[in-house]
């Protein structure tokens, strides 16, 4: 078997091509539970919704037959708060769900933020506000993914494009929760959730695992969240000879409440910085046709797809068309976009919402550029020709 | 002292060494004077003490108000969780690592109102946890609102004119939901509740140990007592071991409360039940 190809955008997503491996057959969701035990997830908890549900039936099977535990909570709340207790107990922990779902999730993702515990979230995106469309596409959760949970904090979310894509970039997210110790949200729609394509399944041994790095021994003067240069704490499992304190309460170095200024402040611009200073490792994004392209289109997600449709056929009119796809959403990748939107007088930001993406967009853009948007959210997809008639 | 029959255990108490288990840098507590939750954190001391459970692993998981704030001055693996999800973040931490022994701290808002979910479905599910559960009849910290135990009539920061709503009977409510081990104390007969933990400890499955407590500056202040001591006297008129209570009729019952093991009856806990899934799936393709 050959390995698919799109090498820098392999790269990108954390494993590299493989030698190795097998094409099959998978929807979305399949390929993104697959990938969870891949990557050495060993802990799902979740809620049923639409569309995310297939992740939980998946894991359902998978986890027990390999040394995994699979449980079904009794709403979205517990099945975030079961989850930061089954990576705090040392396991790489997953839950799925979707918009209302992650709507109440939000209080206990702030906390996996501020306790520094990694775990990710599946969002397979649904419309909304409330219940919404559960069934019919939308990107709509993309500001609530970044901004969700009160206070300030870190955000790492992923917007895979396709089947393959959404199996190398589950891998990633774990990958990037494990090394940043930090909730990582993989936004995926109900279109690449629910469609079936063929997916390079990487042998074992090819693909890159991160795990997180072990604390030094235990000693009385431990410190689960002392600050040193790597800015990311070593929490010790619990139960293996250390007895901290873990809280969501503003804390020092030793994991206790505090109420100094100082304290305070220098956990804030940590949580802050141990991501923001890394935002070239997390950069991760596909360029095409850009180098002469006076109209640049922006679209992520299954949303690209039709975006890179409206491209070739603007192309094969003579248009100089390009496109940027961000993979990582969130850090934004601000330089490669800067530099993808160089030459473009024109710059048009294909999204299944009314408008959230464009704002990122249009803070970025130079004095002079024109920016507009391909807005939908009536629960259909943007198709090519909508996008290509702005073209 | 002369120890003898009547003064033993008053003796034992006063000779205990909780330092192995306090945190003693992070001592004052935030706890107002006269709190009943000292007592019951050294209860709660004492029976972990005498379970034999290996210190390294004990778990303690709490969720937000003044009684998880247990949870910072013991020297266990503790975690202070979200409002009312401690049974949740302990559930997770329980289901992947069976072999830690977690316990839980939580109040009568914390677990009943904001957690009354959690509660009813751990109660259901079974799986080996211990809840504490701290009952003052009261929000506490955020400033004496009513909760879903204060009696009707009570008057608190919300409820100025007197309570209009009935309280949940806890104990009542855990034995429906399919807890296996459901107990009752109070602060006032302290060194019993430290058997009732230590039975919810042993117990294989959920287990819960309703603790009525005081809290004289919210709850105790407007509601006729007015003074720690005060409340642990009404304690001590109220509380009815369980036996005697059981041949009271309901006449002599009213205001009354039954205290002790209310109920013990195991049945599958959950954790075993994953493994026996697990034994008869691995190795299966799919």
């Amino acid at each position: 078997m050959v390995a698919p190809q799109s090498a820098a955008a392999a790269a990108k997503g954390g494993s590299a091509p493989s030698p190795r491996g097998e094409w099959q057959f998978l929807q979305g969701n399949e390929a993104c539970a697959l990938a969870a035990v891949a990557a050495g997830c060993r802990f799902y908890a979740g809620y049923p919704i639409s569309p995310s549900s297939e992740v939980a039936e998946y894991l359902s099977s998978l986890l027990p037959r390999c040394g995994g535990r699979f449980i079904q909570m009794e709403d979205e709340i517990a099945a975030m708060g079961a989850i930061i207790g089954g990576s705090l107990a040392g396991l790489k922990a997953m839950t799925a769900t979707s918009g209302p779902g992650l709507s109440l999730k939000q209080e206990n993702l702030g906390y996996a933020c501020m306790a520094e515990v990694p775990c990710v979230i599946i969002n397979v995106m649904r419309g909304g506000p409330s219940t919404g469309a559960p069934t019919s596409p939308a990107q709509g959760d993309i500001m609530q993914a970044r901004w969700g949970t009160h206070g300030d904090h870190p955000t790492i979310a992923l917007t895979p494009g396709s089947v393959d894509e959404i199996y190398r970039k589950t891998i990633r997210a774990f990958n990037l929760a494990e090394r940043f110790r930090t909730p990582v949200q993989l936004l995926l729609d109900e279109i690449n959730g629910h469609m079936r394509e063929k997916v390079w399944v990487p042998a074992a041994e090819d693909i890159e695992i991160v795990n997180r790095t072990a604390p030094p021994p235990p000693s009385p003067g431990y410190l689960p969240y002392r600050l040193d240069n790597k800015l990311v704490p070593q929490l010790a499992p619990f139960g293996t000879g250390y007895r901290y304190h873990v809280t969501g309460l503003d804390h020092g170095e030793d994991g206790f409440p505090t109420n100094d200024p100082k304290e305070r402040a220098r956990l804030h611009k940590r949580l802050m910085d141990k991501i923001s200073k890394f935002e070239e490792e997390l950069e991760d994004y596909e360029r095409v046709d850009v180098e002469d392209a006076d109209t640049l289109l922006v679209a992520f997600g299954s949303t690209a797809r039709s975006a890179m449709g409206a491209l070739r056929t603007a192309r094969s009119q003579g248009k100089r068309v390009g496109l940027f796809r961000p993979i990582t959403l969130w850090p934004f990748p601000e330089k490669a976009f800067r530099q993808a939107a160089s030459r473009a007088k024109r710059i048009l930001v294909a999204e299944m919402n009314l408008g959230q993406l464009i704002l990122e967009i249009e803070r970025l853009t130079a004095p002079g550029q024109e920016v507009s948007g391909v807005q939908r959210s009536d629960g259909e997809p943007i198709n090519p020709l909508q996008i290509l008639e702005r073209l | 002292m002369t120890v003898n029959a009547t003064n033993i255990a008053e003796v034992e108490m006063a000779s205990y060494d909780f330092s192995k288990y306090i945190r003693g840098r992070y001592i004052p507590h935030i706890w107002c004077p006269g709190c009943g939750n000292g007592i019951v954190l050294k209860s709660l001391i004492r029976a972990i003490a005498s379970s034999g459970l290996d210190l390294e692993k004990v778990c303690l998981v709490s969720g937000i108000g003044c009684s998880s704030r247990t949870t910072g001055y013991m020297d266990f693996n503790t975690l202070h969780t979200t409002h009312g999800r401690a049974l949740a973040f302990a559930t997770g931490l329980k289901f992947a690592r069976p072999e830690l022994p977690v316990l839980v701290v939580s109040g009568d808002g914390d677990a009943l109102a904001i957690g009354g979910n959690h509660f009813i479905h751990s109660c259901r599910r079974n799986i080996d946890l211990t809840l504490v559960l701290f009952n003052n009849h009261i929000y506490g910290m955020t400033g004496g609102q009513f909760s879903p135990t204060t009696p009707r009539k009570s008057f608190a920061s919300t409820s100025p004119f007197g309570n209009i709503e009935p309280a949940f009977d806890i104990c009542q409510l855990a034995i429906g939901a399919g807890a296996t081990y459901v107990a009752r104390g109070t602060t006032y007969h302290a060194l019993a509740l430290d058997k009732l933990i230590l039975g919810g400890i042993h117990n294989k499955g959920f287990s819960i140990i309703e603790v009525v407590t005081q809290c004289p500056v919210y709850y105790g202040r407007k509601n006729n007592q007015k003074s720690p001591a005060a409340a642990l006297m009404w304690q001590r008129d109220h509380a009815v071991a369980v036996d005697r209570f059981r041949k009271m009729t309901p006449e002599e019952q009213e205001g009354k409360f039954a205290i002790g093991v209310l109920h013990n009856q195991p049945r599958p806990e959950y954790n075993e039940e994953y493994q026996k899934l697990v034994d008869r799936v691995s190795g299966r393709a799919s």
